[in-house]
This record gives C-alpha cells, structure tokens and sequence, in this order.
C-alpha cells in the first residue's frame, strides 16, 4: 500500500476510535464537565496530562529544534521537564484539597476578590489562547503534509473533530480521548527512534544508543562523532552552547515555573479523587512525558549525524528518495553557490529572509540544471548552500531510517493525536473560564446547572471557532506567542498559588498588586525586546536587562511579583480568619469538614 | 483541639521539610549539574556523552521523575504517621 492510503486508514482509524471515546464519556453535569466527576484514576490521569501537555510542537518540531540547537536545546528538555516537580510538590495536592474546578476560582476565593477572579480570569483565557492557535496551525501542517489538503482545509478539519468531542464530552470525553491519544503519540513517536537508534549505535533503547558508539566501525561515540563533524564543518560543537549561562539558566527557569502555572495543566489535578491520587498522578504524567522527552535528545542526534553524513560533500544527484521528496514541501533545499553539483554546508542562513521556493507562472515548482528546486531569495555571502526546516528531523525520520510505509502514517497519526489533545485541554479551559468564572460566578449567580452546562458548551463553542480562525490567520506575534504564555503564567499564576498556599499572611492586596505589576512589567518587556514595539527596531541583544532573553524574562518577572506581592502584604491587613481557615485545611490532605468540628 | 492544632502544625513543619529537601536536589541536578557547572562536569562522561550535557539532556530527567516518586512515597508515609489520610 502506498504511505497515501496508509496514512487515510491509520488517521481513519484513530479518529473514530476518538470520536467513538467521547459518545461514551459524555458529560451529563458541570461536574463532570469541568473537572471528569472527580473519578479519574491517576494513571489514566497522567496519561492524559501528558497527552494535553505535549503539544505538536513537542511532537513535531522539538526533537528538530535541539538537533540544531544542540545543548543550548536543553531549555526545553529540563525546562518542560522540571515545572512537574514544582507542580507535584507545591500546588497539585493543595489545589486538590481546595476542591474547585478551576485556577481562576481558587485565586478568587483564596484572596476574597472578585477583582483577583477577574484577573486571573483573563489571564487564563490570554495564555490559552495564544497557546492554542499555535495548536491549530499545527493540525493544519500535519494534515497538509501527509493528506496533501491545504493548510487552512486541515484546519477546517481538525476544527470539527476538536469541536465534537470538546463539547459532547467535557474534560470527561477529553480526558478518556488523551489516554488513548497518548497511546497512539508515544508509539508513533517511539518506533521510528528505536529503528534509528537500532541502525546507528545497535542499542534498541535510544537514550542508551545516545550514549552508545556508532557502529560505522570508526569506534568513536555518537556525540564524539557529532562532535567532530561540527567542527569540520565550522560550527560550535553539539554539546557545547553559544547562548550565555545566566540566558539558559532564565529560560529553563521561566519554563519550569510557567509550566507549573499553566492552567490547563493545573486543572488536570482537580479530576482526580484525592488529594493522594493528586500526587501520584504528577508522577505518571512525568514518567509518560518523560518517555518522550528523553527520547526527543536521541532522535535530535541521531538525525543530525545522519543528515550531515548523508549529504556533505556529496553529489546532489546523489542524495536518497527522501532528500527529493522533502525538497518539494520546502523543508530542505539546496542552492548550488559554487556550481559544483555537490552540497555544502555550513553555518549562517543559505538565503537571504524567510525562504521561499520559486515557482513558475502556472504553480509548479521551477528546477535547475541538476533537478533541484530553486529558492526565490537572494543567496548570501556565507558559504552554506543548504536550508533545512527544524521539522524534517521528525517527520523525515521513517524514510531516512528507510522505515515501512505505514510507520510514516503512524507519524501523521501521532503529530495528529498530540495536537488535538492539546487544543482540546485548552479549549476547555476556556469555556469553564466563560461558564464559571465569569458567568456563573460574577454575572448570573442563580443559574440552574443545566443552564451553566450550555453556557460551558457554548464556550466552548466559542473557544474552537476563535481558536480556528487564528489558525487560519496565525497573527503577527504568533513567534513571540509561547514565550508569552509561560512568561505569563510564570509571572501571574505560579507566585500568586504558591504563595496562596505557603503564606497565610498573604491578602489581596499582596497578590493583585504582584500579580498586575508581573503581567505588565512581562508584556512590556516582550513588547519593546522581542516585538520592538514603541521604538523603530527591535533592540539589540546587548541591552537585553541582564542578559535575560524575552523567552527568559518570565523568571525575572515572577521574582518581581513575589517580591511585591510580600511587600505589599505586610503593608496591608492581614486576611480575614475564614481565609486564614481555608489555607490551614489545605494544608491537610484530610476531609475537609472535620477541621471546623473540632 | 489544642491537640489537633500541634499535630497539624508538626505535619505541616515534616512536609515542608521534605520540601526542601527535595527541591534542593531538584535545583542541583537541572540548574548546577546541567548549566552552572556544566562545563566542570563535561570534564567526566557517562558512557558517550560528557557528564555535564548528559544531565542537561538525559540525567536532570530521570531524576525528576524518581523525585516525584520519592515524595509521593515519603508524604503518604507522613499522612499515616499523622493519621491525615483519607
């Protein structure tokens, strides 16, 4: 069967099975709803919280982003890694024993303010948001590279099923639909990697074959070998980084302690029973994610040792099947500097701007002297020809592995599963954002359930439709769109939780003052460093406040929120006992009515 | 109820504890061994790959995960201690 017909049966298949998942789960009351009716096992939970939280990006563009990166990559490795052990120590059990549906309601009760709800009402909508139009545009890729629709069809696509199983299911039918999404993702993510792994070193296991030698017989190690190639060809070596120690040290930091304050991962730990399932189940969903996110260094490895030996040096008519097919989407091209006929490459951008290839009056791609596509940009000085897309290192992989046609359809399924899972989890967060904290909570106060169930639909609803319409027309900002949403959470909702539950002295005052001070001082930096807003260019990179980043700032801006936030609550009353009463019971993972008995 | 305040007040001080403990180990494995000391650590290697990049792309994970298992396992522990389980 060809990869085309594969490809329509496994998407086929996974989808019904999705579809068929959230007909059984539906949600019959807002319980169930928002937060699956409290019963969800923590294993089926961790599953599912890794499913929400590996997005296509995670799936797709990560492995390629770190085998360029090399160990300045690592950011996203610990970064996305470690907010799980500030999540599993500092606020999944607390926020478990507080027994709500969702972020924006904790910080509304915990401060005693509908204005802190408002807050952090909007917050979560802005984070998700900018968080799940990157989703949609992902669908839309994956969909175009593999069905060969367009882009904004796959969006279409994706739309509709996200919009079916969101809204018949809830977090209920979402969550069951992300055990089984998970499934299908790790596979497809795993079976290719250990074939490679298998091919290059003789290791089974990927992250042993990272650490193995290859067995081209040369004795050396991979990453000696990684090594080595990158020198010849006058980059920095793999394994060392070019960014500086404070930048990566902020960057993880801000990742760490926004992925902690994302609301849609928080929310996964109100669907469990208890609070002692809420902390065992942090722990399945960095074991399962940790799975991948171990493997995404290897595959990175892997396939650039691979890519560079397949085609340094070498004759152009030379290259494999894969290189050509590849070349035609516009993930790898070659521009022939030299007119050599043979691939050079080397540091710096092969062309000027974003690439695009040539094509001639009625669409077809134009070709050269040797068959290859032609860019539409101006080359430049340097002397690399190639430009090569972050993506291909996993969508190629299969083929460079020289892997079975159906594992490429399972590649497809699993870019698929990862980006639908997390749009979803994003999705509902919306809505319950809509439904409860603003309508049930603030406008309508004496709705009947039912009535807050449609409004959580209708959402949701809302959510899928906007979200859709960003994946169409991906806005401006959407390169500073990630950035921003860890920022954010980093400097809104993780101080102001933690210190909900850790400082009983902490008031309202404290924590809207920190709160807003941390949200506009993250804005403004992103604004003027990453966006160059209010100036005529964006800012070089030497006045950058410390030498942090944008991507880093968010740590910045959390220690500022912190800061204000305590200093500003010494300042102020302290909370009334009733509040002080609530943090000492969330305290104690024990039912909670005994402690008012006593 | 005296009581019951001193007990809940010696679990509280336990946990954070543990707390500390953990999140020490936590910050040393990612933050020290992985990027403020990574270049002393690439000095050694783990099998192929130098120490330092080892725990910046493989190590700090596995010990995140072994980390959220020890807590679980330590407060479970103190919940019995404390008769605070449900």
């Amino acid at each position: 069967m060809t990869v085309q017909t594969w490809t329509f049966l496994i998407v086929g298949l996974t989808f019904a099975l999705y579809i068929a998942i959230a007909i059984w789960a539906r949600a019959g009351s807002t319980h169930e709803f928002y937060t699956a009716g409290g019963g969800v096992h923590p294993l089926a939970n961790g599953m599912a919280t890794a499913a929400d939280w590996m997005s296509a990006a995670s799936f797709i563009s990560m492995a390629g982003i770190i085998s360029f990166a090399g160990y300045d990559g690592s950011v996203y490795l610990m970064g996305w890694t470690g907010g799980y052990v500030l999540l599993a120590l500092l606020l999944a059990p607390y926020l478990r024993k507080f027994g709500k549906f969702t972020v924006p309601d904790f910080i509304g009760d915990r401060y005693y303010s509908n204005t802190a709800r408002t807050v952090a009402v909007i917050c979560a909508i802005v984070v998700s948001f900018t968080y799940v139009a990157g989703q949609m545009r992902g669908v839309g890729l994956v969909f175009s590279r593999f069905l060969e629709v367009d882009i904004n069809m796959g969006v279409y696509i994706g739309t509709a099923i996200v919009f079916f199983y969101a809204i018949i299911g809830g977090m209920k039918g979402i969550t069951y639909t992300q055990v089984a999404q998970y499934c299908v993702l790790i596979f497809a993510f795993m079976v290719p990697a250990i074939f490679i792994s298998l091919n290059m070193t003789g290791n089974v296991i990927p992250q042993l074959g990272f650490i193995s030698d290859v067995n081209d017989g040369s004795g050396m190690s991979l990453l000696g070998k990684l090594d080595g190639l990158h020198r010849d060809l006058g980059f920095a070596e793999y394994t060392d980084g070019s960014k500086s120690m404070i930048d990566v040290f902020a960057i993880t930091f801000a990742l760490m302690v926004g992925t902690a304050g994302l609301p849609h991962v928080i929310v996964r730990f109100f669907t469990v029973p208890k609070v002692k399932d809420a902390r065992i189940s942090a722990g399945w969903a960095l074991l399962f994610i940790a799975i991948l996110y171990t493997t995404a260094p290897a595959i990175a490895a892997f396939a650039r040792t691979n890519l560079i030996d397949t085609m340094q040096g070498k004759e152009y008519t030379a290259m494999p099947e894969w290189f050509k097919k590849w070349e035609d989407t516009g993930l790898i091209a070659w521009t022939d500097k030299n007119g050599d006929g043979a691939i050079n490459y080397a540091p710096g951008a092969a062309v000027e701007g974003k690439p695009v290839l040539a094509t001639t009056a009625d669409g077809e791609l134009q070709r050269g002297q040797f068959g290859q596509v032609i860019f539409a940009n101006a080359p430049t000085t340097t002397t690399n020809e190639v430009y090569i897309d972050n993506d291909i290192m996993v969508l190629a992989n299969p083929e460079i592995a020289g892997l079975p046609n159906w594992v490429i359809a399972l590649v497809a399924a699993g870019g698929l599963a990862a980006a639908l899972s997390t749009a979803a989890g994003l999705l509902l967060v919306i809505s319950t954002a809509v439904s409860r904290d603003l309508m049930k909570m603030q406008i309508k106060p004496n709705m009947s359930e039912k009535e807050e169930l449609w409004w959580a639909r209708g959402g949701a609803a809302g959510a899928v439709i906007v979200a859709a319409y960003f994946g169409v027309n991906p806005p401006g900002f959407v390169a500073a769109t990630v950035a921003l949403a860890f920022g954010l959470a980093a400097a809104s909702f993780f101080p102001a939780i933690t210190l909900g539950i850790f400082d009983k002295r902490m008031n309202r005052e404290g924590a809207i003052s920190g709160m807003v001070v941390g949200i506009l001082l993250m804005f403004g930096y992103m604004a003027v460093y990453k966006l160059g807003w209010f100036m005529d260019e964006v800012p070089p990179k030497s006045s950058w406040w410390f030498g942090i980043s944008p991507e880093g700032f968010g740590s910045v801006a959390m220690v500022v929120n912190l800061v204000v936030s305590i200093v500003v609550s010494r300042m102020t009353p302290a909370p009334p006992q009733a509040v002080q009463d609530i943090v000492e019971d969330i305290r104690i993972p024990q039912g909670a009515g005994e402690a008012h008995d006593h | 109820m005296k009581k019951d305040q001193k007990q809940r007040t010696a679990y509280w001080r336990e946990n954070l504890r543990y707390l500390i403990l953990l999140l020490i180990v936590w910050f040393v494995v990612s933050f020290g061994c992985g990027i403020l000391f990574v270049d002393q650590l690439n000095n050694y290697y783990v099998g192929g790959a130098k120490m330092g990049f080892w725990f910046a792309q493989q190590g700090s994970i596995y010990v995140f995960v072994i980390l959220i298992f020890i807590y679980v396992w330590l407060m479970n522990r103190l919940d019995k201690k404390y008769h605070f389980e449900e």
